[in-house]
């Protein structure tokens, strides 16, 4: 080695924890597409961190100049759409990916002992998220922003005792102002990203003490040649890290594809209400969450009870926190069960048509999509312990299928 | 390798998408083109009968040198109003909002925005769709934005109609002309609601180009090195074959 290497490794454990991290960490080699995300989701927070740095440099959070100083940002700043185009598609795509590397989760059994914690911590950077995307959303102070806002500020609001004060506290003042603004661009850009990178570590950290799960979703470690190295295992780095290069190529060739020539994706990833400035004089019809928190917001609607509503919202985000429990099977990969598989097929397919329902207006004739839809999600949850313990399995084989 | 396809086709899917997207928003009358020329057109034509109520305020008159191409002295001459307005600028109109306020009621609205808000096609909808209303101070409705307060100003041009369609007085223009320079007008709107348009579409393909070669190259050095994996497997699976046969007398 170098000798600047020996100096710095005397001084820092530069070497060891590349050991650890990426040469000598044993990954499964039987990883598919969807153990891209991880990587691709890491780039992301990396591309939001210094877009959203850039566009704090241009960004003045008062009620009066804040439109005005985002469509500076888009007219008068050089490469400012690309920056803000960047951030704001960005969010959408670290959704998607958040998504697909939840299924992975529940698809091959990642979240089932000793990856509890694991799932716990990844559950909880979700959750930070989707605060994260709400305190972003409210920013642009379009007239969404601004009424977006008030809805889930309210909703606070359905707290008992502490729910009027609280909500008073977090909007800083009776109404939607510059008080809110300032207050939510510090904990958009300082506090929750701050918690959200912490998390990250802790979870890599996790995912490195138990190991990769993998498709089949059979423990590597169980079976050992004479070095000690899992014999369906490979080092991670090289062979992940030049797999991941090309995963991140063919992702950022997508993500431009969006910026450069679809960056509103029609009004899915940038709504048309947030090119109108805020207005507490102008109501919009109806105050529909991006299409992220829809699901929830569907099912929030479901029950015409604010409170009660509000109840099922809460316990639908908290319900997948309680998988590792809530699964009682000796087999993890839904690979090898196929009542499970289906089960999860079914509650994809209700995840994204309750993201759909909740984005369109609030009519009667939707109520019955989303009430089934609630109806599905919630009982996936509360009939997981009953149909894991009885349902049939496959024969789960000894080494893992290349 | 399926997986491999997998992966392209997903891809090829989503970028297909994407780009189908975005070509989308086309008007089904007139041929509604959306190009350099038809931006200037439009642009000359807004100024003519909308800039002297209505504001595109986040658009300065010199981006327009830079996305489209026009001289300092051809946006001079045709899009900025006598007197007032200043190059480095944002599009004021020439009336005051107060003034504005008091004639119609309501000051008439920035337009920078307004595509990206409503969309083209009702633009292009609502400016058609007047129809003389004796009722209205102005004298004017509107069949999409019912008892709006802007008259339709464009009437000598496009001619009057009552709330059946019936031609009460024809405009000078024909109709196929006059569709057109609607059409026009709606196109400098899209454009000043997302100036970045132009420049966007001509270096994103460099930029897609650029990382579809990287990935390429990418997945030749990962087919490379993952090489020796898939290798250790061919003589994984040989030496099971003849392991069944020949393991007993080695162990």
């Amino acid at each position: 080695m170098s000798k600047f290497g020996d100096w710095l490794n005397e001084r820092f454990p530069a070497r060891e924890m590349m050991r650890e991290h990426l040469t000598e960490y044993y990954a499964p080699k039987n990883f598919n597409i969807l153990y891209y995300t991880g990587s691709l989701l890491l780039l992301m927070i990396v591309f939001q961190f210094v877009s959203g740095f850039l566009l704090m440099a241009h960004y003045v959070p008062t009620s009066k100049e804040a439109f005005s100083s985002v469509q500076g940002i888009m007219y008068d700043t050089r490469w400012g759409w690309l920056v803000r185009y960047m951030h704001v598609d960005g969010v959408s795509l670290i959704f998607i990916l958040l998504y697909l590397h939840m299924g992975r989760g529940m698809l091959y059994g990642s979240y089932r002992k000793p990856r509890e914690l694991l799932w716990l911590i990844g559950y909880v950077i979700y959750i930070m998220m989707m605060g994260e995307a709400f305190f972003g959303y409210i920013l642009p102070f379009g007239n969404l922003s601004y009424w977006a806002g008030v809805v889930i500020t309210s909703i606070v609001h359905a707290i008992p005792v502490i729910g009027p004060g609280l909500t008073t506290l977090v909007r800083g003042g009776t109404g939607i102002g510059t008080a809110t603004l300032e207050r939510f661009l510090a904990l958009h850009a300082v506090l929750w990203f701050m918690i959200i990178a912490a998390l990250i570590v802790l979870h890599i950290l996790a995912l490195h003490q138990v190991g990769s799960n993998n498709p089949d979703g059979i423990e590597i470690k169980k079976l050992k040649g004479a070095d000690g190295i899992p014999l369906d295992g490979i080092p991670f780095h090289p062979y992940y890290t030049v797999k991941d290069v090309f995963g991140v190529g063919v992702f950022l060739t997508i993500f431009a594809a969006i910026i450069f020539y679809a960056p509103t994706m029609h009004g899915v990833f940038l709504e048309r209400t947030t090119f109108f400035p805020a207005n507490p004089m102008v109501s919009l019809p109806d105050v529909t969450p991006p299409w992220y928190l829809a699901p929830y917001y569907a099912m929030l609607r479901a029950i015409p009870n604010k409170y009660e509503g509000i109840i099922l919202m809460a316990a639908a985000v908290m319900f997948p926190f309680f998988l590792p429990w809530l699964d009682r099977n000796p087999v993890r990969s839904s690979r090898y069960r196929p009542v499970y598989k289906a089960m999860i097929i079914i509650m994809g397919i209700t995840f994204f048509t309750l993201a759909w329902v909740g984005e369109q207006p609030a009519l009667p004739k939707y109520f019955l999509v989303e009430r089934l839809g609630a109806a599905i999600y919630i009982g996936f949850y509360v009939l997981l312990p009953i149909i894991s313990s009885i349902e049939p399995t496959k024969k789960v084989p000894e080494r893992v299928r290349s | 390798m399926i997986r491999k396809a997998w992966v392209g086709a997903i891809a090829g899917a989503l970028v297909s998408l994407g780009l189908g997207l975005a070509q989308a928003e086309t008007l089904a009358t007139p041929s509604y083109t959306f190009n350099k020329p038809t931006v200037i057109a439009g642009a000359k034509l807004f100024a003519e009968h909308c800039s002297s109520c209505h504001a595109v305020g986040s658009l300065r008159y010199n981006r327009l040198a830079g996305d489209l191409g026009m001289t300092k002295a051809e946006i001079k001459k045709d899009i900025m109003l006598p007197g007032g307005s200043h190059y480095l600028e944002g599009m004021e109109p020439a009336m005051t909002q107060a003034d504005a306020a008091k004639w119609f009621g309501l000051p008439p609205p920035d337009l920078s925005h307004i595509v990206r808000a409503t969309g083209a096609r009702f633009i292009y909808t609502y400016l058609t769709s007047f129809y003389w209303d004796p009722q209205r101070p102005s004298g004017w409705n509107n069949h999409v934005f019912p008892n709006v307060a802007m008259p339709n100003v464009l009437a000598p041009w496009g001619g009057t109609y009552a709330k059946d369609g019936k031609e009460l007085k024809a405009g000078v223009e024909p109709k196929a002309a006059y569709d057109q320079q609607v059409a026009d007008i709606v196109a400098f709107l899209r454009y000043a609601s997302d100036p970045s348009v132009f420049v966007r579409r001509e270096i994103g393909g460099y930029v897609i180009g650029t990382l579809v070669v990287l990935s390429i190259l990418a997945y030749f050095m990962k087919r490379e090195y993952w090489k020796d994996v898939h290798d250790r497997e061919e003589a994984q699976k040989k030496g099971e074959g003849m392991g069944t046969g020949s393991s007993k007398p080695k162990s």
